[in-house]
């Protein structure tokens, strides 16, 4: 019985979910009384270090042909490499490499898979991981009934404790299989934070009545080092490019805080950042649905408060 | 080309999320269903243009459920599609439903599989890899544009902070989300045509479930929203600061 944690690498860096499946992951080695290693599928930095996350020992696999993404090529990989480290229970973040990954693991073994896990799993009586469902609106405790298990984690809903350690790096020979799908181009929208991995999440909608008026919600955004967001309505009608849109058909996030600036708040806006630590509603309507989910709100006009709050925060910056 | 598209039934998006059955079961009370948007509005209407290009392109649906999701996959059929399985069983589990399909998909010998991109009630995001690994081809997850070039499927998908396009083989699963398509209302001719398209019922074949279902519950209610006054923003920051710790 031990835990196998997916560890995601970009650019030869470890992803910050990565950190966090990692943690919850020894989490749980701790709770079932038994060890956490970890998985890498290519060349990455500092693979030691994750023993401050609570891993022991590293499998990487170095070999230069894999440099790019195939689910199926990965899933062969994690499954081979299992045969000799012999886990039972696989942590991934759900990410979309997760989602890739986990999903056809899951059938591989024949392993019950949970993916969204927002809190570890409850080993009381049976194997019992709670999971968001209804796009944030409930949630879900599913029982893994099969002796291997995969939990695919949602990303900011686990909180990181540092600890020391120094996990043991053991290179992994395995053969290769020939990826059937080839990456063309990678488009990276550089220096931003990835959504659904940002702390912190300013986003717009219809209220902003143009896209030439997004600076505000931008120059916010870069002051906090936060992702930026929008409605649907906003990417549908093109003011923002559609990777952006949240909801219950865009991304789903939770940061720990989300800024709503001109945004009515409708449930369908609501499921993809209601599971947000923090929400505060910028809006000139005092009616408006959003202010009923927020924690901090103001009702004002955006284009009068958020140069305003622009201000503020340039002053706490100064003073601290 | 032979495709497949997954349809699936969802409670409507403003539908009241309640628990009965000691919350061990999502109450249906007064819900009105749908075609999970990411089926209807991106993976079958991209099905239908594919159709549209190329007439000779086949489109067939699959759903797995009871004989009360009939209205569902009619109503899918009203925007296209030539044929429907509908595989006559409750919902199991992730991996139940994605073996049935699997069976249905072997049978059918298609290039293409069609899914959405997560229902937005289980929110698995697992039925597309699922089924790929079922049949032992590759899977295309978060595709935002399909296209095709010299036999290979050309798919530009999202990934962590960016996009990649990839070009694939047939047979292949994608699962498509935003971008792949525009939503579509159907016309009179499409409702008309809806009903005698062929809805063949198949058995289910015997997959035991990974997991299963203990309880369901909801968020705590906030407490309420604190309400700053517009003229001092500097008040909101500071509370987020020192209250809430989240800046
Ligand atoms: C099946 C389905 C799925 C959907 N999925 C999504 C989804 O995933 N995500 C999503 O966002 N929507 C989704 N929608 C759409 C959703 O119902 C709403 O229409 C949408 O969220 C509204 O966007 P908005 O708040 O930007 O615009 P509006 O509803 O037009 O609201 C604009 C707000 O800005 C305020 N405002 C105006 N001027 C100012 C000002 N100067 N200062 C401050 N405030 C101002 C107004 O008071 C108003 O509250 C979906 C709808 C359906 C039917
Ligand atoms: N009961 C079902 N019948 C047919 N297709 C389904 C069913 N459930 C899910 N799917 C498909 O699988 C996709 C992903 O579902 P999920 O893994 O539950 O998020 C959906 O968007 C559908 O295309």
């Amino acid at each position: 019985m031990s835990v196998l944690i997916f560890i995601d690498i970009a650019e030869g860096k470890i992803k910050k979910a990565s950190f966090e499946a990692a943690n919850y992951g020894a989490a749980i080695a701790q709770q079932l009384g038994t060890f956490a290693s970890a998985i890498v599928l290519g060349k990455s930095e500092d693979l030691s270090t994750l023993g401050n996350y609570g891993i022991s020992k590293v499998y990487n696999l170095l070999n230069e042909s894999i440099h790019h993404f195939d689910a199926q090529v990965f899933t062969k990989l994690i499954a081979d490499a299992n045969e000799t480290i012999g886990a039972n229970v696989f942590v991934f973040s759900n990410t979309t490499t997760g989602k890739s990954v986990a999903p056809r693991l899951s059938v591989r073994l024949k392993a019950g898979l949970v993916s969204g896990a927002v809190a570890l799993p409850d080993t009381s009586n049976g194997f019992v991981v709670k999971k968001s469902v209804f796009s944030g609106k409930a949630f879900a405790h599913i029982a893994i009934n099969t002796d291997k298990k995969i939990i695919a984690l949602n990303p900011n809903s686990f909180s990181v404790i540092k600890t020391e350690g120094v996990a043991e790096v053991v290179v992994l020979n395995l053969e290769i299989p020939a990826a059937k799908i080839a990456v063309q181009s990678v488009n990276k929208i550089i220096g931003d934070v990835p959504l659904s991995e940002a702390d912190i999440v300013v986003s717009g909608g219809r209220g902003l009545k143009g896209p030439e008026n997004w600076g505000i919600v931008t120059d916010l955004a870069k002051l906090l080092g936060a992702a930026t967001a929008c409605s649907r309505p906003v990417s549908d009608i093109h003011w923002r490019p559609h990777h952006e849109h949240v909801g219950q058909t865009g991304l789903a996030i939770a940061p720990n805080l989300y800024i709503a600036i001109g945004i009515s708040g409708a449930i369908q806006h609501l499921a993809g950042v209601n599971r947000s630590k923090t929400i505060v509603v910028i809006n000139k309507d005092p009616e408006a649905p959003f202010f009923k989910a927020a924690d901090y709100g103001i009702v004002g006009d955006a284009f009068e408060v958020v140069p305003k709050m622009i201000e503020a925060i340039k002053k706490l910056k100064e003073s601290v | 080309m032979k495709i497949l598209i997954c349809i699936s039934k969802t409670p409507d998006t403003t539908s009241k999320i309640a628990f009965t059955d000691n919350n061990s079961k999502f109450s249906t009370d007064g819900v009105q269903w749908i075609i999970n948007p990411y089926d209807e509005w991106y993976a079958l209407v991209r099905a239908i243009e594919i159709k549209e290009a190329d007439p000779s392109t086949v489109l067939h649906l699959v759903h797995v459920g009871g004989v009360e999701s009939d209205p569902i996959i009619r109503k899918a059929f009203s925007l296209g599609g030539d044929q429907g399985f509908r595989i006559n069983s409750d919902i199991a589990d992730s991996f139940f439903v994605a073996g049935q399909i699997a069976q249905v998909a072997i049978e059918g010998n298609y290039d293409l599989i069609f899914t959405g991109k997560e229902t937005i009630d289980y929110n698995g995001s697992s039925i597309g890899g699922m089924i790929a690994e079922f049949l032992d081809i590759p899977f295309i997850s978060h595709a935002v544009k399909f296209d095709m070039a010299n036999g290979n499927a050309i798919v530009v998908r999202e990934i962590d902070g960016g996009e990649e396009i990839d070009s694939a083989p047939f047979p292949l699963v994608v699962s498509c989300q935003k971008g792949m398509a525009e939503q579509r209302i159907p016309n009179m001719k499409g409702i008309m045509g809806s009903k005698s398209k062929p809805l063949n019922v198949v058995e289910p074949v015997d997959i035991s479930p990974l997991t299963s279902v203990v309880s369901f519950d909801l968020p705590p209610a906030k407490v309420g929203v604190k309400l700053v006054s517009a003229e001092h923003p500097e008040e909101l920051i500071r509370l987020l600061n020192e209250e809430a710790k989240a800046i």
